[in-house]
């Protein structure tokens, strides 16, 4: 025992690193990291309460809080949270739909590739945002303008990263697939897919963060309902504390759909060391 | 230029004149090959030579450029990669391709043939090498193919795993006693396991030999050895 030691001393030694020390560091780290946003927060709430912040500029956060309240309890932010939700659900199912549906044939057939890809990337190029004006033209600032808009912004991840799953799905696997005897449908839905699904689901990632920021930027424009319509019709009465309201919610349902796509990628990836939960 | 399912004959596999190329390289030419019903076969020869070729003509997965080619029914391929849907679990990964009501029992049969009977709704992930191969040749045999065939499934594995790989194949085929086609480096492997030993050379079965009781195995391992080119000459001398 002592020799093997010491042929180890001679090379690289590995000590016992001592753990508790290093929890220590974890935790503090953790708390000091929750504790910055928290006293900014406080410091945020103490300037408006006395006065040093104009509360036409920046509310407390603690009238935002009795905003939020107030407008829950007269239905109001329900409603306009619901129409948006609904705007987004559309607009992603409609869009997302269409770009898996040609990200599916594009990427199990050359010619398919070879009549819609290109066009697909030129069009890619184009920031959809920059469309703005003219969807505004061809459909008005109604409902139609905004889910197209939503739909517009889904597209694009979904369609290339379906294609670009599907092409690297091991060749061997299909092949494997062959060999058992599966039928097209078969090989479809046992192989291509599951070995697309991680990078369909990226797709699906970036894609709710678009139709998010699509969403805000079609509803700003011209709605009669919606939490953009919530905020721009509170700059009309100077009313920050809904403004800031709806920014914070736009906020946090940008962080639910993230958590929506990881809750996804958990079910649907079990069986992969990334993503999985590990056993 | 055929490949068809042969009647019910003695030889369940028939292949005369091959000719297999990639491109302007022709691999095989005017190749014959028979192989009894329930035969087990083993073809040795250097690397490069065709033998993957071969096995892959024979499997249905390359077009053939001349020659025919008959097997019986679908043949099962076991692969030097295990290749296991990852996203699948082991019992699912078992029966992929299997047009069967009770497919979960079947692969639990399986299974249960190469001593992974208890794993049924584990994922390949959590397999080793050794067992991993074992599902794929359950799931090779789940199918319970006429014709198995083998290209090197075995070469991954270390020696001891080998060793009782060779064991489990040679008790699976004589339960289920498809003809098979053992494609392998190691002549050791073949000699356990063939009831005949092919050696192919510049893209045809160049040698044969048969594995028999009088004949001494390290005798036959010599011959083998010097098939491949590897024995010593002067020793032959
Ligand atoms: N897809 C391919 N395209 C072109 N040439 C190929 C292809 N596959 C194999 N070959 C060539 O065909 C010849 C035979 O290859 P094959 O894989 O059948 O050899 P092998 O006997 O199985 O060798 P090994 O023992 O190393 O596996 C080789 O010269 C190889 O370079
Ligand atoms: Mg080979």
């Amino acid at each position: 025992m002592s020799s093997t030691l010491q042929i180890v001393a001679e090379g690289t030694s590995y000590a016992p690193v001592p753990s508790a020390r290093i929890r220590l560091g974890k935790n503090a780290l953790l708390l000091i990291s929750w504790l910055v946003p928290a006293a900014l927060l406080v410091l945020w709430e103490v300037l408006a309460r006395f006065g040093s912040i104009e509360p036409h500029v920046m509310p407390a956060p603690s009238k935002v809080l009795a905003t939020a309240y107030n407008l829950t309890v007269s239905g109001t932010l329900l409603h306009d949270l619901s129409v948006s939700l609904l705007r987004a659900a559309i607009g992603f199912a409609i869009g997302g739909g269409i770009g898996f549906a040609l990200g599916i044939l594009v990427g199990l057939s050359r010619l398919a590739e070879a009549v819609v890809d290109r066009t697909v990337q030129m069009v890619r190029a184009i920031p959809f945002l920059a469309l703005l004006p003219l969807v505004i033209v061809w459909f008005g600032v109604g409902e139609a303008q905004k889910i197209f808009l939503v739909a517009l912004g889904v597209a694009f991840p979904i369609y290339i990263n379906t294609t670009l799953g599907i092409r690297q799905v091991d060749p061997k696997l299909i092949e494997l697939g062959r060999v058992q005897g599966l039928g097209t449908w078969e090989l479809i839905r046992r192989i291509i897919l599951p070995g697309a699904m991680p990078s369909i689901l990226t797709g699906v990632r970036f894609s709710l963060a678009t139709a998010w920021l699509a969403l805000v930027v079609a509803e700003t424009i011209g709605a009669q309902a919606g939490l953009g319509f919530l905020a721009m019709d509170a700059r009309e009465f100077l009313r920050t504390d809904i403004i800031v309201l709806a920014i914070v919610i736009y906020a946090l349902i940008g962080v639910g759909a993230d958590s929506l796509a990881r809750l996804l990628e958990r079910r649907l990836l079990k069986w992969h060391p990334n993503y999985g939960a590990r056993p | 230029m055929s490949r068809q399912p042969s009647a019910f004959h003695k030889s369940a596999v028939v292949v005369s004149n091959l000719r297999r190329a990639y491109g302007d390289r022709i691999v095989i030419d005017r190749l014959n090959l028979r192989i009894g019903e329930g035969e087990f076969v083993a073809l040795l020869g250097e690397s490069g030579c065709g033998k993957t070729t071969l096995l892959r003509a024979l499997a249905g997965l390359d077009p053939i450029q001349g020659g025919s080619v008959e097997v019986p029914g679908r043949p099962a391929v076991v692969f030097q990669e295990h290749r296991l849907l990852p996203w699948d679990t082991l019992w699912r990964n078992v029966t992929l391709g299997l047009r069967a009501a009770d497919a979960r029992e079947r692969a639990a049969a399986a299974l249960g043939e190469v001593g992974l009977g208890d794993r049924l709704d584990d994922w390949p992930r959590n397999l080793s090498g050794g067992q991993a191969q074992r599902v794929a040749l359950a799931r090779a045999l789940v199918q319970e193919p006429k014709l198995l065939l083998l290209d090197e499934p075995f070469a991954a594995l270390d020696a001891l795993t080998r060793i009782r790989m060779h064991g489990l194949v040679k008790d699976l085929v004589a339960r289920h006693h498809p003809g098979a086609l053992l494609v392998t480096h190691d002549v050791d492997e073949a000699i356990r396991l063939a009831d005949r030993i092919l050696v192919m050379r510049k893209g045809v079965i160049a040698d044969e030999h048969r594995p028999s009781a009088e004949k001494d195995a390290s005798v036959l391992r010599a011959d083998l050895l010097r098939a491949l080119g590897v024995g010593s000459e002067r020793e032959a001398a």
